[in-house]
């Protein structure tokens, strides 16, 4: 891939980025840290990735994403209303009522949602369901999903997994947002998950461990997966919570907490 | 009122023929296969005693066992739906209303996804696996959640009636079946299951028996005995919990002014509350609920543990005197 490409591709997570800023500080309440984190994935994967057609939500060939991790709605919207699904105005509802940007993503208002979201735990499962569905269609879409490394705590994402291997779903790559912070605290002293990259190993997964924000590994990635014949991939990314924001980064503070005025101008300052 | 031709053929048919709801759910399904290529079934490895396991054996490709997984199960079906296909997932109704509770309620109801959860061994009749296993509190969770359609067919004629209906509907869709023969109490030809519809078996003036399930034969026998006494009872047959036939509990309360509910449930939450619900804004009248009074099941042959939580037409009749000794006082 060209420097330019990439490039182009940073500049979308950046622009995400600000976005899930500023609606977070409208909404006056929300989740940063677990948004940030997953910017770079979203951008590479509505940007650059998938097969997707913004005027044409329901489109049936199109590819998938399901954002397990449904408290990171505002990454979701982002990358949505900046790939022209709704106007970008209505960013400054979220939460609100009478808004289509419902605290988690709401698959019924918001078009390009695949899958309400918000309930830990949920997202795996329901796309495997989706890659069932596509293989039994001979269908060429795949599906992607991304769950947090908090949420992996919860037992249905392994029953999911036992079952994405067990069905052999190459048509789907998940991606860990691996950014180490759940609400409690370190997700290593709350209820550590590691080894990571083991456990998905012995459930029949390919692994491919990455840093979840340089954009040239993210593509290779999905690139390999694509590529990874009788196994769904999972993507390890390695993240930091709050990305971009120099003082939400690696903060447990900011898992769900909405910036103030002052604190949105600073964060655009630094993400300009 | 029937005539009375019919009658004694349907009570001829009841003495000669059980079938278990599950069985008929099996052979709708096979059908259903046949006819609708977007017909997929999950079960979580109970597909012998649930019956989908002709439907796996014909559609293999359409069959998927999740495994002792219901949550994923449930949410598996969520995506299935998500991309079109009609999944229909079975279980034991404990393990598809409270196992899996969260994945139903999050992924399915919430975003109104197509997916019918078609849940067995509902109710005491499931016998000698005893409380852990008898589901007596499904239906009051399954019509607490918005957009659900809840169907409890009565027998195996009702049962083609609610899987075919569930198919059709675009939205998610409970159907409790039990694992107990049952009497075959409507005549395959000319019965027609309408959702929503309550179904008047029997009509009467002195007092109104309102039955879902397995029920619905004790309240015809009741109906037949308390005729012989000189008392009319109107007997409805609600194989649709919800949404409810308002209408027709209405009427029933306005032409009998007293009613009594029976169910293979909880008195708390199922047919019995939605009655008393309704009645309560719209019509009151003396109201006695038949059912498990807010105690768990336990073993015991089937018909044993009807007899010994007195969901039997002797059970009904008890409860029909009492209702019809307050509307006397009234």
């Amino acid at each position: 891939m060209n420097q330019n490409r990439l490039q182009e591709l940073q500049d979308k997570a950046k622009t995400i980025r600000r976005d899930i800023v500023t609606m977070l500080g409208e909404a006056g309440s929300g989740h940063p840290g677990g948004s940030l984190s997953a910017a770079d994935i979203a951008a590479a994967l509505y940007f650059e990735v998938m097969n997707i057609k913004p005027d044409e939500p329901k489109w049936p060939e199109r590819d998938r994403f399901v954002l397990s991790k449904g408290h990171a709605a505002p990454v979701l919207y982002a990358a949505l209303a900046e790939k022209g699904y709704f106007d970008k105005e209505e960013l400054k509802t979220l939460r609100k009522l009478g808004s289509k940007l419902q605290g988690h993503p709401d698959m019924k208002k918001v078009p390009g949602v695949e899958m309400s979201t918000g309930s830990l735990g949920q997202g795996l499962s329901v796309a495997n369901g989706m890659a069932l569905a596509g293989k039994l269609d001979k269908k060429d879409y795949r599906v992607y999903v991304l769950v947090g490394d908090g949420e992996i705590q919860e037992g249905q994402i392994w029953e999911a997994a036992m079952a994405s291997g067990h069905y052999q779903l190459d048509n789907l790559t998940a991606f860990l947002d691996h950014n180490k912070m759940q609400i409690d605290g370190k997700v290593e002293e709350v209820m550590s998950p590691e080894p990571v990259a083991d456990k998905w190993r012995a459930f029949g997964w390919h692994v491919i461990e990455i840093d979840g924000h340089n954009m040239e590994q993210i593509l290779n990635a999905v690139e390999e997966a694509k590529q990874t014949k009788g196994k769904p991939t999972m993507i390890v990314s390695q993240t930091v919570k709050g990305k971009g924001v120099s003082f939400m980064e690696d903060q447990v503070g900011w898992h769900g907490k909405a910036p103030s005025e002052e604190q949105v101008a600073q964060a655009l300052e630094e993400l300009a | 009122m029937p005539p009375r031709k019919q009658i004694i053929e349907r009570e001829v048919l009841a003495l000669s023929k059980k079938i278990a709801t599950r069985e008929a759910y099996g052979e709708t399904l096979l059908a259903l296969g046949k006819e609708n290529p977007n017909v997929v079934v999950l079960d979580a490895d109970l597909s012998k005693s649930t019956k989908t396991h002709d439907f796996s054996k014909h559609y293999p490709e359409r069959f998927f066992n999740m495994g002792i997984a219901e949550a994923n199960m449930m949410g598996t079906g969520a995506g299935l739906a998500a991309a079109g296909k009609i999944p229909f997932c079975s279980t034991f109704a404990v393990f598809a209303t409270g196992r899996a509770y969260d994945q139903v309620r999050n992924s399915i109801a919430y975003p109104k996804l197509n997916v019918k959860i078609a849940a067995t061994h509902a109710g005491i009749t499931v016998g000698e696996d005893g409380g852990s296993h008898q589901s007596i509190e499904d239906i009051a969770i399954m019509r607490a959640l918005p957009g659900f359609t809840v169907f409890v067919p009565a027998d195996a004629v009702e049962t083609e009636g609610a899987i075919r209906a569930a198919a059709e509907i675009d939205g998610p869709v409970y159907i409790r079946l039990g694992r107990s023969g049952v009497p075959v109490i409507h005549d395959k030809e000319n019965f027609k299951f309408n959702p929503g519809e309550a179904v008047k078996l029997r009509d009467g003036d002195h007092v109104t028996i309102i039955a879902t399930g397995i029920m619905v034969s004790a309240a015809l026998e009741a109906a037949e005995q308390l005729a012989k006494e000189g008392i009319n009872a109107q007997v409805l047959d609600v194989h649709t919990i919800k949404p409810l036939d308002i209408t027709a509990v209405v009427d029933a309360a306005r032409e009998t002014g007293a009613v009594v509910t029976a169910e293979e449930h909880s008195i708390i939450g199922g047919l019995g509350s939605a009655v008393a619900e309704t009645l309560s804004e719209h019509y009151p009248v003396p109201l006695k609920r038949v059912g498990v009074r807010d105690t768990f099941g336990e073993s015991g042959k089937p018909a044993e543990l009807l007899e010994h939580y007195n969901l039997t037409a002797s059970g009904i009749i008890e409860a029909v005197s009492k209702v019809m000794e307050k509307k006397s006082k009234k």
